[in-house]
């Protein structure tokens, strides 16, 4: 890991209208690091995540993304053509739904074609092998990659949804609560899947989630926020084993009763 | 046929081709701005037009903008001259400004055409007019109006390229016989109207001037003399027109754009040119028959 973050936030305020969804946030992600913020519905982890991902333009406050050729953009203070060229070619951002993170009408092969298309690549050749090999690394059967993404069980695509989102191999991937609406044991092994993949392409994550067991397989730092507000940050281990602020306390001793 | 002499004087009561000179003068200004940035689409102002929307009012207003007392006008309709949609845009020119009307290609200075080019090849003196019922390119790939903008702004036409991924996926070819997207001048991706895959090529580097209009949608846009158009594609799977050795079954051509006719309940099937001038020339051993 560098010294320079990949991504920083610098006292970030996001209102939406009379409401802070969040308030004077300080974050950093490093390359090849998982940052996971938790905290419970409502708290503002979205928000965060969107505007780190420079989706949500904030209140007061700066986000500031280091390239890999150590350039840095001020996201919100770049062109919305400039932002959009960054977020194809060096970010993922997988939703918690994958109705907004896919086109259901389309074949899971068009659905992983379309970033590398967009990032202008001109060979079917080319696009068709690295769609199979991308749905081949989230564990789908290639065979199923003409069929239309909606024919598809929520877990595939959400696997789908990640294979779209690391075929241009990008620096840093979001994740908004990937596996929010799915059964707990295809959870675990979507989970399990991140993990693995993740390690192996050195790929720098944010993960928003609600699911501590989540963070404590997935994350070497954590976040804690409540109502808008980061209470409590550190290594993961750290902060669950020995939780210092009252509401991280209860959020530990309440996954620990269930 | 209905083509009314070239003599008859316009409606008493109207102005010259139905448009008064403001909106001319206007539609004419959107056109040169089209024609500065070759496939861009150009908002104007669309008058009320006495045809109903998707009878060409758009291309009807392009004419209407561009007629001279001088110009000869041509009307097809898929191809055809005596079609209904031809035929009363045609003779709606002929009585509101009174100007010559023909049925040749070679004869015609302005021609407004609906889903063909002619097979006779076009000269820089003339000028196609299209209608196009819907100007918009990625409206199969991008149904936000916003985000298609942007991604006209920014280049940005992978979306546009994965609809032809799916059909090479499914199909082993694109099998998209109609409308297939073009880029113009190296720059903006464009709808050609629905003209047929086949009719595609002519629309590179053309000696004439052609101007799309969409009446419904409020959008011009043109393609200059000689600019070049790339029929979307991939570089490993380029655009190809089938080959297609049919022969029409009236005048024998086997290199023109044939509309099929079932002639009865077994499937018996005829050939025909599209291009009715074309084909009747042809026929008589006309200029155009080699
Ligand atoms: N687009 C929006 N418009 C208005 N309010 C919003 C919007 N998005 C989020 N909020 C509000 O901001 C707060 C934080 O929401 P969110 O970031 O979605 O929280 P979380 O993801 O932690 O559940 C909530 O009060 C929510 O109602
Ligand atoms: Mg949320």
């Amino acid at each position: 890991m560098s010294d320079a973050p990949l991504l920083e936030a610098e006292a970030v305020t996001c209102r939406f209208g009379r409401v802070t969804a969040c308030r004077d946030i300080d974050v950093a992600v490093h390359a090849g690091e998982i940052l996971g913020i938790v905290g419970e519905s409502g708290a503002g982890k979205s928000t965060l995540l969107r505007c780190l991902a420079g989706v949500v333009r904030p209140a007061s406050g700066t986000v500031t993304y280091t390239d890999a050729g150590g350039r840095e953009h001020p996201l919100h203070a770049l062109e919305d053509s400039a932002l959009r060229r960054l977020a194809r070619t060096d970010w993922g951002f997988v939703h918690q739904h994958p109705h907004d993170g896919l086109r259901p009408h389309l074949s899971a092969g068009a659905n992983v074609a379309e970033p590398l298309l967009r990032c202008g690549e001109t060979r079917y050749g080319r696009i068709r092998t690295a769609a199979r090999h991308w749905l081949e690394q989230v564990e789908l059967d290639p065979v199923r990659m003409d069929d239309r993404v909606r024919t598809f069980s929520g877990g595939m695509q959400q696997r789908v949804q990640l294979a779209r989102n690391l075929v241009t191999e990008p620096r840093l991937l979001f994740l908004d609560e990937p596996t929010g609406g799915l059964d707990v044991s295809v959870q675990a092994r979507l989970l399990d899947l991140i993990r693995q993949l993740v390690a192996r392409l050195q790929v720098a994550v944010v993960l928003v989630t609600h699911d501590l067991a989540a963070v404590r397989l997935l994350a070497h730092r954590l976040v804690v926020m409540q109502q808008g507000g980061i209470v409590e940050q550190g290594l993961t281990d750290q902060v669950l084993d020995d939780p210092q602020h009252a509401y991280s306390q209860l959020l530990v001793a309440s996954e620990l009763r269930c | 046929m209905s083509a009314a002499s070239p003599g008859a004087g316009p409606l008493p009561g109207y102005n010259f081709a139905y448009l008064d000179e403001q909106t001319r003068r206007m539609i004419r200004r959107a056109l040169l701005k089209a024609v500065a940035i070759p496939g861009h689409q150009v908002p104007f102002a669309a008058r009320e037009m006495p045809l109903p929307y998707g009878w060409g009012t758009g291309g009807l207003q392009i004419t209407a903008a561009l007629l001279g007392r001088d110009d000869v006008l041509k009307v097809i309709d898929q191809g055809a001259d005596d079609a209904t949609n031809a035929t009363s845009i045609r003779r709606f020119f002929a009585r509101t400004a009174g100007v010559a009307t023909t049925e040749r290609t070679d004869a015609a200075s302005i021609i407004q055409t609906r889903h063909r080019i002619p097979e006779t090849p076009l000269r820089p003196d003339q000028v196609l007019v299209y209608q196009v019922p819907d100007p918009e390119p990625l409206r199969g790939v991008e149904t936000r109006e916003a985000e298609a903008r942007r991604m006209h702004a920014a280049a940005d036409y992978g979306l546009a390229r994965v609809a032809l991924y799916e059909q090479i996926a499914h199909y082993g070819r694109v099998r998209q016989a109609y409308n297939h997207p073009v880029i113009v001048n190296r720059r903006y991706l464009a709808s050609p109207s629905p003209i047929p895959r086949f009719d595609n090529p002519k629309l590179d580097h053309s000696p004439a001037l052609q101007l799309f209009g969409a009446g419904r949608e409020r959008r011009v846009y043109a393609i200059p003399p000689h600019t070049p158009v790339h029929s979307l594609d991939f570089d490993d799977v380029p655009f190809t027109v089938d080959a297609d050795d049919t022969a029409c079954s009236l005048c024998g051509a086997t290199d023109t754009y044939l509309d099929e006719i079932v002639l009865d309940d077994h499937g018996t099937r005829r050939y025909l040119c599209s291009d009715t001038d074309f084909c009747r020339r042809n026929r008589d051993g006309g200029p155009d028959h080699e």
